[in-house]
């Protein structure tokens, strides 16, 4: 929309103009400059061009294994999140009440987990899973199953796992809830009427309204659990091994533990650049879903909010012209 | 296909115990015919929209019931009802084709695919929906949309009625001519019983054989377009049917005479004993009062403007307080701003405390 | 003052909303924005208000140019389809506002709102909120508002749409009264031929972004310059037939062939559409010089002080409006009448060139015939 233009807007942008220069521009322009150069300190650098870059890419050597197998790591710890959080999510928001004084109470018990600081989050859990003192480690050793997540990989991760769905579920459930909401009743009244199942209203109904904020759900999520460092980090500390080690805790362990500055510059870069592109197909994706929605928005009738009438009123012609 | 009893029907959204006065839906009895065509008028909170959702079960009534061909179903849910409706806007499944929106209900209750592919294609006939038939049913337009759900409506053959919630709302005026002739035309050819809600009087008189005013709650009458035009029970539907409305004037009556500012009007009828202390009305559509160059001997009005169809002229004008509009032939003018005003005897009624009393002949 | 829009295109992601549209809008005096769905009434409006800037062309108010200049600027009120005030404050309060925000003086305040809320019946209602008034109530309450802002334009989009029928009547009965009193430039959409002729007024008939014709009301609707504008200006739709015109006499499409009487006379030999009214067809009672029809009925509504009989005849559809209670069973045949004196003809590229009161072929459409001109006195 070409709106009326004021020139003067340009100076409420300024300051965060200014601001994001300092804190993200200068920044990053510090990183690519050591992303190119190797030092063993005394802060004294040496010129090493794509040398990281071309290492990082290289399963063969130290840096590059232990890049790519964190990578590996977090792309299957998102996928499963995902599969985990997004149906259940879904089957929450579903069985949440519509009406009366209950529905406050849901979304506020919802909101809790989301509420918590991600490394009081990961104390809770480490806590909670100890075999000696922790509820859950406990219960479940009592119950006979050996389970300790400091020692053994699955039980890591399935920690891991755990925490994260409890900590961000109530986020996806609280975003189809606002979807579901919106349908408006008389969709549900005519699908009874149609004598639709629960099962047919699912899926002719709530889950096409749905879809819109499925889709924003999946990218916060997936953003999110791909930098995920603090809780894991508190839990495990990525152990036992390098099991639970991601990218983001192998970046740290590169930069502050060994001080290989530059390997972890080249790091990060890398780590940051496949976040962007992967935000830039998930914005295209859902500016297209996005642009397909307003195509159907702009048929629904009452207001005039639409291309002067191309299409619609030429078709609304011909059927008079058909009989005319 | 039903005949539909209601039998003391009423519902308050307060309860049982809530005074009758603050019912929604004060009690009513009353038949409906199998294959009628049936219409609930009356503005906004008048009550014609919980009778219709007590009819489709998404209400039950605190008190009453209903019977389709004298079997109770009160207590049954929507889905065990057998009806259909149509909504204010199109309800669309997005994800559907044209095609599998009007298999829908009939999938959803598990008729056999031959029988299914043969009732929707005919009432894709029916709605001249056949070419969209196969085509994804966002991307049409609003009147294509709203016919889909009424074919949803009416693709199972065993309905025992179907009803419409205000649905030609969202149409432009010159498609609802057209939907409105084809819903009159499915009328006739698939013997349903259709009850319509509507607060538009057009609709409502055009569509139906038998039109139900209501006010406040209430029924204050029922009956064919004709008779709600040349007879009406209750001043309401008077001033609510026709367009202009009936006009309303304070009068004296006393036998065959009205009075009005002193003016004697003639009756068709004797009036003799109306009930004392009772407020007198006459009533008279403005189609049967004529205004005419001022003359002794007429009720003179101030003409305050002339509101011009293009088939039919109107002048607004005022009696003192009240109101009055009146037919303005062609070529009629007024030099001084007042004028005449003719009354047709045969249609002069009057009223007791707003309700019609029956002259002697 | 007066607003001009000078040649204005607005074209959004390649599709034309408002195509090449010039007209001058004058201070007192009511313009109906008629036409259909998505037939650019709104954008029209936003480009007036200056919420929208136009691709080409210009916006001239007072002749100077404003394009560009932002809303804020201009003096602009508007109403929409959907009732819009303040939910927490009450009427008085919500028609105060826009004062309030001008900064003007208490007793002016009061002043102003009283007289606003005088003209819209809202006086007993002023210490409620907008949730405890009827729909109308609502809508009245935003109408005051625009009134009371003292703006030199009030656009009114659909104001009276989503109320229901009845007090839509009544509203738009007091409209006419309320914006004589006012003295602004109004501006009022609709999708409905009949309320443009019941607010009177100029209209602006609109299709497809484009101004078909821009006149007074009265006008547009006796002498619609292109079948368009016919239909446009039709409720119930206009009814079509094609005729052939030969040695003094017609051929009406798919059937009779009738004495090329009444305004048929003056046009030249060759094919031609003819439009007219539900209202201009009739019964056969015998009346001489009509052009009979024998037509199929479809469908009879009834509404008890008219009968809308459909028809069809040769592949067309009609529709005819009869006084009184007329039944007829579907599938019956008919004798439909057209006075050939009351028709409009149309020339192959769809122009008027015959009307009642207009001979075929004059040089230009007059400003209104005598008869207009009376009708006129009179309201």
């Amino acid at each position: 929309m070409d709106k009326t233009v004021n020139q003067k807007a340009w100076f409420l942008v300024l300051p965060v103009f200014l601001v994001v220069a300092f804190s993200a521009v200068l920044p990053l322009m510090t990183v690519v400059n050591y992303s190119m150069q190797d030092t063993f300190g005394n802060n004294q650098f040496f010129w090493n061009g794509v040398g990281w870059f071309k290492e990082l890419l290289d399963p063969s050597t130290d840096l590059g294994g232990r890049f790519l197998a964190s990578l590996g790591r977090n792309l299957f710890f998102s996928l499963v999140i995902l599969a985990i959080e997004v149906p259940l999510g879904i089957v929450v928001a579903l069985s949440m009440p519509r009406h009366g004084w209950t529905v406050a109470a849901c979304l506020v018990i919802l909101a809790l987990p989301l509420l918590i600081p991600w490394n009081v989050v990961g104390t809770i859990w480490q806590i909670f899973g100890r075999p000696d003192i922790g509820l859950l480690g406990y219960t479940l050793n009592a119950m006979g199953i050996d389970y300790n997540y400091v020692s053994n990989a699955v039980d890591a991760w399935v920690t891991v796992i755990a925490m994260d769905v409890w900590h961000w579920t109530s986020l996806v459930a609280l975003l189809c809830y606002a979807g579901l909401k919106s349908i408006p009743e008389a969709y549900y009244q005519a699908a009874q009427i149609d004598g639709a199942s629960r099962w047919a209203v699912f899926k002719a109904i709530q889950l096409p309204k749905m879809n819109r904020v499925l889709l924003i759900a999946v990218l916060l999520r997936f953003m999110d659990s791909f930098m995920i460092y603090t809780e894991p980090f508190v839990v495990t500390g990525g152990g036992p091994g390098n099991s639970t080690t991601f990218v983001s805790i192998e970046l740290v362990k590169i930069a502050l533990g060994q001080f290989d500055l530059g390997k972890a510059a080249a790091l990060s870069l890398v780590y940051n650049l496949i976040i962007l592109i992967v935000c830039w197909i998930f914005y295209t994706v859902m500016t297209n879903a996005g642009v397909e929605r307003k195509a159907q928005a702009e048929e629904e009738p009452a207001a005039e909010r639409k291309p002067a009438g191309v299409l619609q009123p030429a078709m609304a012609l011909k059927a008079k012209e058909g009989v005319a | 296909m039903a005949r539909i009893d209601l039998v003391d029907l009423a519902h308050s959204y307060g309860g049982n115990d809530a005074p009758q006065e603050s019912f929604a839906l004060k009690p009513v009895t009353m038949t409906w015919r199998q294959g009628g065509a049936y219409a609930l008028l009356g503005p906004s909170g008048c009550g014609k929209t919980t009778l219709l959702n007590v009819i489709s079960g998404i209400i039950t009534p605190s008190r009453g019931k209903i019977l389709f061909d004298g079997k109770d179903i009160t207590p049954l849910s929507t889905q065990k009802r057998n009806i259909a409706q149509v909504f204010q806007f199109p309800v669309i499944y997005d994800t559907m084709t044209v095609g599998q929106n009007l298999a829908f209900p009939l999938k959803n209750r598990g008729v056999p695919k031959a029988e299914i592919d043969k009732r929707v294609a005919e009432i894709g006939r029916l709605l001249d929906l056949e070419p969209y038939l196969n085509r994804k049913a966002t991307r049409l337009t609003a009147d294509a949309k709203q016919k889909i759900s009424l074919g949803r409506g009416l693709v199972r053959s065993d309905v025992a009625a179907v009803l419409f919630d205000e649905p030609l709302t969202v149409i432009d005026p010159e498609l609802k001519w057209q939907l409105r002739s084809k819903l009159k035309a499915l009328h006739r050819e698939l013997d349903l019983t259709m009850i319509y809600v509507t607060h538009d009087q057009t609709e409502a008189l055009t569509f139906a054989d038998t039109v139900v005013v209501m006010h406040d709650g209430r029924v204050v009458q029922s009956g064919t377009p004709a008779e709600l035009f040349d007879k009406p029970a209750h001043t309401f539907v008077g001033y609510f049917i026709g367009s202009p409305g009936m006009n309303i004037l304070p009068a004296e009556v006393r036998g065959r005479e009205a009075r009005i500012d002193g003016h004697a009007i003639t009756l068709n009828r004797s009036y003799d004993n109306l009930p004392d202390g009772a407020k007198i009305e006459i009533g008279v559509r403005p189609e049967f009062v004529e205004v005419v160059t001022s003359a002794p001997g007429l009720l003179s009005a101030k003409i305050e403007r002339i509101d011009d169809l293009g088939r039919i002229r109107f002048a607004r004008t005022r009696l003192g307080d009240v109101k009055l509009a009146a037919r303005a032939p062609a070529g009629f003018t007024s030099s001084d701003g007042t004028a005449g005003l003719k009354f047709d005897p045969s249609h002069i009624h009057v009223y007791a405390d707003s309700l019609l009393v029956e002259g002697a002949a | 003052m007066s607003v001009t829009l000078d040649q204005v295109t607005r074209t959004v992601d390649g599709i034309p909303h408002i195509r090449d549209v010039s007209l001058t809008l004058e201070s007192g005096t009511l313009n109906v924005l008629l036409g259909p769905t998505l037939s650019g009434k709104t954008s029209i409006m936003r480009l007036l208000a200056g919420l929208d800037k136009p691709t080409s062309g210009k916006v001239l108010v007072n002749a100077r140019d404003v394009t560009g200049v932002d809303v804020r600027q201009r003096s602009v009120a508007m109403v929409y389809q959907q009732f819009i005030n303040y939910p927490s404050l009450t009427v008085y309060e919500n028609i105060a506002s826009p004062l309030r925000v001008q900064g003007k003086p208490r007793e002016e305040i009061e002043k102003r709102v009283a007289e606003a809320a005088r003209l819209l019946r809202l006086e007993p209602f002023l210490k409620r909120t907008p949730l405890q008034l009827s729909g109308g109530q609502q809508q009245r309450t935003a109408i005051a508002r625009a009134l009371v802002k003292g703006a030199d334009l009030v656009l009114l989009d659909e104001p009276l749409a989503n109320l229901d029928y009845k007090l839509r009547e009544e509203l738009r009965a007091e409209l006419p009264r309320i914006f004589e009193a006012s003295g602004a430039i109004f501006v009022y959409a609709t999708t409905e031929p009949t309320e443009a002729l019941l607010l009177g007024g100029n209209t602006v008939c609109m299709w497809q972004g484009q101004a078909l014709q821009i006149g007074e009301t009265a006008n547009v609707y006796r002498r619609p310059q292109t079948l368009r504008v016919a239909q446009v200006f039709s409720d119930p739709p206009l009814n079509l037939v094609g005729i052939e015109k030969k040695n003094g006499s017609v051929q009406y499409a798919g059937g009779t062939a009738s004495p090329a009487s009444g305004l048929y006379s003056s046009l030249a030999d060759g094919a031609y559409r003819v439009g007219f009214r539900a209202h201009q067809l009739g019964l056969a009672n015998g009346e001489a010089d009509r052009h009979a029809f024998h037509a199929t009925v479809t469908v009879t509504e009834i509404t008890g002080s008219e009968s809308f009989v459909h028809l069809t005849r040769d592949g067309l559809n009609w529709v005819a409006v009869l006084h009184g209670v007329h039944e007829f069973e579907p599938g019956q045949t008919i004798d439909a009448v057209l006075d050939p004196n009351d028709v409009f003809v149309f020339d192959a590229a769809d122009r008027l060139v015959a009307a009642p009161g207009l001979l075929a072929f004059s040089s230009e459409v007059p400003g209104g015939s005598r008869e207009e001109n009376a009708s006129k006195k009179n309201s």
